[in-house]
């Protein structure tokens, strides 16, 4: 429980007026701030805790974050004079809290070396160091067209039934940064997932070792609804004191963002706001960017948090404004695709949408390979084409296809086949997915490799290789 | 200073009501609550005053007191901008990192520009001289492409009584000017220009230079002219940011304004890191000697986000009010357009569409309108413009939206970025049959110079690339083996446009800029490669043979190409390859 210092033990009011939804309207309140901390005492002697969202003159509405069952409008509600802080220290790390971080290992509660606020941080954007290096994920796809670096924050779209948790374990089991050797850490928060999801996760990091080195914030499905809006910046919270004052280098995974975005939603219907899109709230866009923007790097700062958040496409739609907004804000995204779920690719990971925006700094000579751009570049051109043979296939048929438009058929499905499609606990090194996709160029005809310079053509093509 | 003080009543988000600010008129800036917070007044209504405040609000209360200033939100202006990177209201954030460390404070009260820096100032005018505003008072090599004209601020008129020259900081007098009616005014470098007013100028100019970018698809199919305006719209991950960004570093603009607003930290990171290595490549000057950027990033307070446009264009003006030619490129206008609605939900107005205030076409008209060409206050009345570029991020990338439809209605020229060229990584990803605009005929003249039938060439390219659509469409039910050669040759020269043209990757060592010659050249030997090969496929070439040709191939990596010369011998040699073929099937010539 987010326990407040002695010295601030706030005053108490018993004057709640109205209870609607998570939304407490307290009256009679002096001197409430804005934003600052709530403890609301039932009367049945549990405690949960809330914010303010708004105050007008001695009017407080104050939002909690926990069931609202049982609570009555006799409830002690305590001001506390403070924003949310949390305490934090190195022996987080291995512990597992619910989204109010009350712990759920049975452990006492934490006591930190400092106190940090969990709603407001931001980075000064002249003191971000932009992240430039290459973490190798051993999924070709990832790595070979859509590269991670280290401090990005890279979203997996996704859909029911859609195995996004296998693959955020995959990376999170096989993220490396080639050559070095460096103290990590993963922060994993769940917002409204099943048991069962998070079991694996946890089972997952169990095996390989992770879970000494995690820091779990969990909100399950059957769990209050908005302490979903708590969750993440907890987690985050701690992530940012692990990388920017431990040096650690974090790996974030919060998931599911959808769940969190209809907490959101949820709030903003009680407090009557008028909503923009399919009755979300017009400022969706920058809560979400507060909690994504956390990602990053600092100048003079050794640690990082790489942040990727798992969110499930309502019906399907990437115009939905959760996939929308979240897509406006992260830097690029993995899109998995019901299709090639269905041809048993795994992982469905559809190139064409999807998009690593911070690819470019973290490849290349010196930090990959010198082609490797290009050949992100020549296989995403070739693949689109064969996509479109393949729709026209469908319509005219494969025979009335011209001689081209079959090879770029012949390629699209060779390369889902061999260079997307690969095992759960498969790794390949870069060099093998490089060497792999140059073998699926090389179903071409070399004139058609125009996103690729000719001296790279002639130093890594397998025609002139083998010559 | 006509400072009141009030008592502050609610606190919802970034809205404060506050009671006692009497004499307060809106636009005026405010002190908000023990921290003193800076916000600015938007609503007066009896005894209340609706304020908005640009900090996060967390922890202030009812009952702080609210200071008004008596004065509207200003821009600081004078030495000391160039290379700076600032927030919505102008502080530093090199300042701001120094004081309180790579996390941002609140409250903290950062002057905008130095205040003990000293400058050399160079008089330009000599005591008993006089004076009007706008006249250049003296000048500061600010950098070193950047000579920062102090002017004789608006409103002032006068004879010179004395001027030094010297080393001074932005406080110090430079000069004493005595007005007709005597009183001594004491000049100094520091001026301040409140940021939602635009700057005065002696007369509007029809535009009529383009605003040089380096970059084909623009440049040549849809150019955009100094004092001009574009948007460029387009879902996520379209290519918004990196074409401004291109515009930014390549653009022949003299300084560039980046407003940063609502958008990654990462990317003005991003820049921040570049600038100052890469080269101008008309000056060999590095690129931070002649820009300022504004970074309000999207987990900053929304508020300021509003503000942050307005403090791009009042810097803008302050230039072109020196005789410069300035870019304002603001990424994106959508996340300004949201903080409206943002404020405009809290003061519980009447939404029009999409929750977006009833006036938001009416903002959006202005901020563009503050773009021109002009000529400036002063005696020697120098020409100077603003161009203004912003980006649109539609939700669901669906143009029909508000802020863009509304956009679409008051800008020059517009970029329509498609996703499904940037899903093919053909960038930039303009879409060249939905874009447009309005400036060929007045930018002709330019082009003349390096060919006289350049407006020919362009219009030639789009109508084939037009051509190519539809046939496209038709090749999408039948098949393009089924289309006759001379429409499959008319496929294969779009095809060839777009990767030898149209696409420009701007990463590439050489693609990245694209002079003016080098862009006419490309394009008329893909035209002349077209006209020569046409007759050809009439008489019964295949099209196929054409498009293997080695020679043709080079067509697509004329662009990477660094010499004009080499653009020369590539078209030589397709008349060769084209000769032969005739002569293979002869063909009467
Ligand atoms: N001219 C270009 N050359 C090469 N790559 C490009 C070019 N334009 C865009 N890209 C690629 O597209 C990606 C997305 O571009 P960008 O960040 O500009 O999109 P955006 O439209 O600004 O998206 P958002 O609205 O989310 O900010 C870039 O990271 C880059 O990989
Ligand atoms: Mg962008």
């Amino acid at each position: 429980m987010i326990k407040l210092p002695r010295e601030k033990a706030g005053v108490v009011y018993r004057t709640v007026r109205e209870i609607r939804g998570p939304l407490l309207f307290v009256e009679g309140v002096r001197g409430a701030r804005y934003n600052e901390v709530v403890e609301v005492r039932l009367a049945d002697g549990s405690e949960i805790i809330g914010t303010v969202l708004d105050v007008y003159e001695d009017k407080a509405v104050v939002q909690v974050f926990g069931h609202t069952g049982g609570l009555s409008l006799d409830a002690a509600v305590r001001f506390t004079g403070d924003v949310m802080r949390i305490p934090l220290s190195e022996d987080l790390i291995g512990r597992v809290f619910n989204g109010s971080f009350k712990p759920l290992d049975g452990l006492p509660e934490p006591i930190g070396v400092e106190r940090r606020e969990v709603f407001v941080s931001v980075i000064n954007p002249a003191a971000r160091e932009p992240p430039s290096e290459f973490m190798q994920t051993g999924i070709s796809v990832i790595d070979g067209m859509n590269a991670l670096v280290r401090g990005q924050k890279l979203p997996i779209f996704s859909e029911a039934g859609l195995p996004h948790n296998v693959m955020a374990a995959q990376i999170a089991r096989q993220s490396t940064v080639l050559g070095a050797e460096e103290e990590f850490a993963v922060v994993f928060c769940a917002m409204g997932i099943k048991h069962e999801e998070y079991e694996y996760f946890r089972r997952e990091f169990e095996k390989t070792g992770a879970l000494d080195r995690a820091v779990m914030i969990l909100n399950l499905a059957e769990d209050p609804v908005i302490e979903r809006i708590l969750a993440p910046r907890i987690a985050l919270t701690i992530a940012e004191y692990l990388a920017f004052e431990l040096g650690m280098h974090v790996l974030a995974i919060l998931t599911d963002m959808t769940n969190y975005c209809e907490a959101l939603r949820s709030i903003s219907i009680a407090r009557e706001e008028v909503p923009a899109r399919k009755g979300y709230p017009g400022y969706m866009y920058s809560d979400l960017a507060s909690i994504y923007e956390r990602a990053g790097k600092i100048r003079g700062r050794k640690g990082s948090i790489t942040m990727m958040p798992i969110l499930t496409m309502p019906g399907g739609d990437i115009t939905h404004p959760i996939p929308d907004l979240t897509g406006y804000i992260t830097e690029g995204q993995l899109i998995l695709s019901r299709e090639l779920e269905a041809r048993g690719v795994y992982p469905p990971v559809n190139p064409l949408p999807s998009l690593s925006r911070l690819m470019k700094d973290g490849v290349g000579p010196g930090r990959t390979r010198e082609d490797h751009m290009e050949v992100s570049n020549q296989l995403y051109m070739a693949y689109s084409e064969g996509v479109r043979a393949r729709s026209l296939a469908r319509i005219i048929g494969e025979l009335s296809l011209s001689e081209r438009e079959r090879k770029y058929l012949r390629f699209a499905d060779e390369f889902e086949r061999r260079f997307i499609n690969q095992g759960v606990y498969e790794n390949r090194p870069i060099e093998k997915t490089l060497e792999i996709a140059w073998d699926l160029l090389a179903m071409l005809p070399e004139d058609e490799l125009i996103r690729i310079s000719e001296e790279n053509i002639r130093k890594y093509h397998p025609r002139h290789r083998s010559a | 200073m006509s400072s009141q003080a009030g008592i502050i009543k609610r606190v919802n988000g970034s809205l404060i009501l506050a009671q006692g600010l009497k004499g307060a008129k809106i636009g005026d800036a405010v002190y908000i609550g023990e921290l003193k917070l800076i916000g600015e007044v938007v609503r007066i209504s009896g005894r209340e005053v609706a304020l908005q405040c640009y900090e996060d609000t967390s922890g202030v209360k009812p009952g702080e007191p609210v200071i008004g200033t008596g004065n509207p939100l200003v821009a600081e202006l004078a030495p000391g901008l160039i290379g700076e990177i600032f927030d919505g209201l102008e502080r530093s954030e090199l300042e701001l990192w120094r004081l309180t460390g790579p996390f941002i404070g609140r409250g903290y009260k950062v002057a905008s520009l130095k205040r003990d820096k000293k400058w050399d100032f160079e008089p330009r005018v000599k005591p008993g001289e006089e004076v009007e505003e706008g006249d250049i008072l003296g000048t500061v090599q600010e950098s070193s492409v950047i000579e920062h004209r102090i002017l004789v601020p608006v409103g002032v008129r006068g004879v010179i009584e004395s001027i030094e020259e010297g080393r001074f900081t932005i406080e110090d007098p430079i000069a004493v000017l005595r007005t007709r009616d005597g009183r001594r005014i004491e000049l100094r470098m520091l001026q301040t220009w409140p940021v939602r007013i635009p700057r005065p100028y002696r007369e509007r100019l029809p535009v009529s230079e383009p605003l040089f970018t380096g970059q084909r698809v623009i440049d040549t199919f849809f150019p955009i002219a100094k004092g001009g305006t574009a948007a460029i719209p387009g879902g996520f991950g379209s290519g918004k940011t990196i074409t401004l960004q291109q515009i930014a570093k390549w653009s022949d603009a003299d300084i560039v304004i980046y407003v940063g607003c609502g958008e990654r930290g990462n990317e003005m990171a991003d820049i921040l890191t570049h600038f100052p290595e890469l080269e101008d490549p008309r000056t060999g000057r590095k690129l931070i000697e002649r820009a300022i950027f504004i970074a309000n990033v999207s987990n900053l307070p929304v508020a300021a986000r509003e503000a942050s446009v307005y403090m791009g264009v009042t810097i803008a003006e302050y230039f072109r009010d020196q005789g410069y030619h300035v870019a304002v490129i603001i990424d994106s206008t959508s996340r300004w357009a949201e903080a409206l609605r943002d404020l405009s939900g809290r003061l519980e107005e009447i939404p029009a569409e999409e929750g977006y205030p009833a006036y938001l076409a009416e903002r959006i008209a202005e901020l563009y309108e503050r773009a021109g060409r002009v000529v400036t206050l002063g005696r020697d009345g120098r020409i100077g413009s603003v161009t203004v570029m912003g980006a649109v991020s539609p939700p669901g990338g669906d143009f029909s939206e508000p802020v863009t439809s509304t956009t679409l209605r008051f800008v020059g020229a517009l970029w329509a970025l498609d996703t499904e060229l940037a899903y093919r990584r053909h960038f930039p990803a303009i879409n060249w049959l939905r874009s447009f605009t309005k400036y060929v005929e007045v930018l002709e003249e330019f082009w003349r110079k390096h060919e006289p039938d350049w407006r020919g060439y362009r219009e030639k390219a789009l109508a084939l690339l037009e051509e190519a659509s539809r046939l496209e469409e038709i090749a999408r039910v039948v098949g393009e083996k089924s289309l006759p050669n001379e429409q499959r040759l008319i496929l294969l020269a779009s095809e060839i446009i777009r990767e030898g043209f149209l696409v420009q990757n701007a990463y590439h060592p050489v693609d990245r800029y694209c002079p003016p010659e080098k862009q006419v050249k490309i394009l008329k030997t893909i035209l002349a490669f077209y006209d020569l090969a046409s007759p050809l496929v009439k008489a019964g070439v295949p099209v196929d043979r054409i498009r293997s040709l080695g020679s043709v191939v080079e067509l697509l990596r004329l662009k990477e190409r660094e010499k004009l010369d080499d653009i020369e011998k590539a078209f030589e040699s397709v008349k060769r390859d084209l000769e032969e073929l005739r002569r293979e099937y002869g063909i009467g010539g």
